[in-house]
């Protein structure tokens, strides 16, 4: 009976995750003919720096997400219930505005002629180069994942059991030890699922490092993007680049967790 | 007599300006067990945590071994807490939860394992250090709680209805455990609880709440026997609770009939509650008591039987080994001194 319940989930699951998954695995072993190779995934090395260079500003990205979104939470969490909603909410203001429109005005933001360098010029300074940066792609990243951050994280220090906040400080912890021995090891399951929220669409964005990134600053997005849209037509090679993509996130990801799981036990 | 490790001086304690103690003053003796009782929402709780140094009143001081500490927080005052709902961390398991105290106070890993393996022993947990905490009964549960707290040998244990969750048989164990606990590691014990049979027979010391008010401070036998008023007397145990007049000292008149009693010094005609206990009630031929009435129920309740006796005022509760017979009509009678005399509550 349950696994009949269950069917259309599994069927849909095939349907859309399976078998995409296979598809680009047999896209990056083939050629444009069909025919087996592993040219494809050879090809990739010599994109190792866009790759070196996505994951490091993913990376930063997701750092400076972390650590806006911590102490916002933990703020948050203390205020009025009633509050805390109306606060979430103007955090997530930004999202209903679209993506690209978004990215749009951090452009007009930062050129320069552009806002901030304007304001930079009324006190005789700049104009400084702010767009075209790696700066600005981080700044980017920032500013449309950091809600990925926020809302993980708040759920699951809100739910923090008080009365264990209240047992820290009955034996004989200050602030500073009860966020260190309590607060921080029961938040790293809000803090893991922030990090994979903001860093995963992050690696893999292009239209943040198109648009504010220059020519100068490509990502791995960009890459898969020319490939199959691009001048650069080649799916196969597309296919292998997104591949080789997934298993770095897998491998990223996995690394992070295990430094979890001994995190806890060097706290305590 | 001991000296007093914990005082009260007019603790005013109020939530969203409801007042919820009222400038109660309270003296804890050292190596006194200690329980308050009262019903759900007194300010029991309330007055734990001002003690363990959660709360801070809005006036009046607490005192800890004759030193104020009214503004000391609680990770500075030598006093531990088991809390209502345990409140174990989630992330360790026995041992780290028991541990916890004594890494913070940085003693040695050898003073750690050995005084976290004695407190395992006290408790009954041998085994059990490196379960997660999650994958324990409540009474499990429960017991690291306690031993989480005592490993630090507070001078005062702060016990927040630590047996309110375990089920009947579980909870008589533990209260004769915690009570021997007690006395072998003289420590005070201030233990909250809402059911009074559990602290009438733990505590040295009961101490009576009723709306952020303590009504009455005695023994067991004490508040058991001299209950203060109505409400003392209702909460300790069932009881018949009557309007009553004092005639002069020694003659009282319940339900129209004068009864001679001990109890002197209410004044002449004046309204009184009276109190007399189920078991202090015994039933005779109708013709052989000034009161008499219609047997209404008989419940066996093990050693003995519970009867209602409803007399044109009143249903009496009565408690005795022999059994009436349902509808008949009985005397009932009471000797002088089991007619509990109380001034009327405001
Ligand atoms: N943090 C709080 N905020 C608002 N009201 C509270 C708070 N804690 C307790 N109260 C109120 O104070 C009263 C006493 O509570 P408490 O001390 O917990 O009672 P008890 O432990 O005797 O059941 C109750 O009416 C309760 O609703
Ligand atoms: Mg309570």
């Amino acid at each position: 009976m349950k696994k009949l319940i269950s069917t259309p989930y599994l069927l849909w699951m095939a349907v859309f995750i399976i078998v995409p998954l296979i598809m680009v695995a047999y896209f990056a072993v083939t050629t444009a003919d069909g025919a087996f190779t592993f040219d494809n995934l050879a090809a990739v090395s010599q994109y190792a720096n866009i790759f070196v260079r996505s994951i490091y500003l993913a990376a930063i990205a997701t750092v400076i997400c972390l650590v806006i979104a911590y102490p916002l939470v933990m703020i948050l969490a203390r205020i009025d219930v009633s509050f805390q909603s109306t606060v979430l909410m103007i955090v997530m203001l930004p999202m209903w505005m679209n993506f690209l429109l978004r990215t749009y005005a951090w452009m007009t933001l930062l050129g320069n002629n552009g806002l901030i360098n304007m304001l930079f010029g009324l006190f005789g300074l700049g104009p400084f180069r702010m767009l075209n940066t790696q700066g600005a792609v981080v700044l980017g990243m920032v500013y449309n994942y950091l809600p990925f951050m926020i809302l993980p994280l708040y759920n699951v220090i809100v739910k923090i059991d008080k009365s264990v906040i209240d047992a820290a400080h009955d034996l004989g912890c200050n602030n500073a030890g009860t966020f260190v021995k309590v607060i921080l090891p029961l938040s790293v399951p809000g803090v893991m699922s922030g990090i994979t929220m903001v860093f995963v669409p992050a690696i893999s964005t292009f239209i943040i490092s198109r648009m504010l990134g220059g020519g100068s600053n490509l990502l791995i997005g960009d890459l898969i993007e020319m490939q199959f849209l691009g001048n650069s037509y080649n799916p196969n090679l597309g296919a292998a680049i997104s591949l080789v993509l997934m298993v770095i996130i897998l491998l990223i990801m996995t690394l992070l967790n295990q430094f979890d799981d001994d995190e806890d036990r060097v706290l305590m | 007599m001991s000296k007093n490790i914990v005082s009260l001086e007019n603790i005013a304690v109020s939530f969203d300006g409801e007042k919820v103690l009222n400038n109660i003053s309270l003296d804890i003796k050292d190596k006194e067990f200690v329980t308050l009782l009262g019903p759900s929402g007194c300010g029991k709780t309330t007055t734990l945590r001002t003690i363990g140094g959660f709360i801070t009143p809005d006036s009046g001081s607490v005192k800890f071994d004759g030193k104020d500490i009214t503004s000391l927080p609680p990770y500075k005052r030598n006093v531990n807490t088991v809390f209502q709902r345990y409140a174990l961390f989630p992330h360790l398991n026995v041992f780290e939860n028991i541990a916890f105290g004594l890494k913070v106070k940085k003693f040695s890993d050898k003073e750690i394992q050995r005084r976290v393996g004695e407190m395992l022993e006290l408790v009954n947990l041998k085994g059990f250090e490196k379960r997660s905490t999650d994958r324990l009964s409540g009474g499990q549960q429960q017991r690291v709680a306690i031993a989480r707290a005592l490993v630090n040998e507070p001078k005062v244990l702060l016990l927040d209805e630590p047996l309110g969750a375990l089920d009947l048989k579980l909870r008589k164990e533990m209260q004769i455990e915690l009570k021997r606990m007690q006395q072998r590691l003289e420590i005070t014990f201030v233990y909250v609880t809402h059911d009074q049979e559990e602290a009438l027979t733990m505590s040295d010391t009961v101490v009576v709440m009723k709306d952020g008010d303590i009504l009455q401070v005695g023994s067991p036998v004490d508040i058991y026997n001299e209950p203060k008023n109505a409400f003392v007397a209702d909460f300790i145990g069932e009881s018949n609770i009557l309007s009553g007049l004092m005639v002069k000292d020694l003659l009282v008149e319940i339900s129209g009939k004068r009864f001679e009693c001990v109890d002197t010094g209410f004044g002449e005609n004046v309204g009184v509650d009276v109190v007399i206990r189920p078991e202090d009630i015994k039933l005779t031929d109708e013709k052989d008591a000034e009161l008499s009435g219609v047997v209404q129920s008989v419940t066996f309740k093990g050693v003995h039987y519970e009867m209602v006796i409803e007399t044109y005022d009143h249903n009496w509760l009565v408690h005795s080994t022999k059994a009436a017979e349902p509808g008949s009509t009985v005397g009932i009678t009471f000797d002088p001194y089991d007619i509990h005399i109380m001034n009327k509550m405001k």
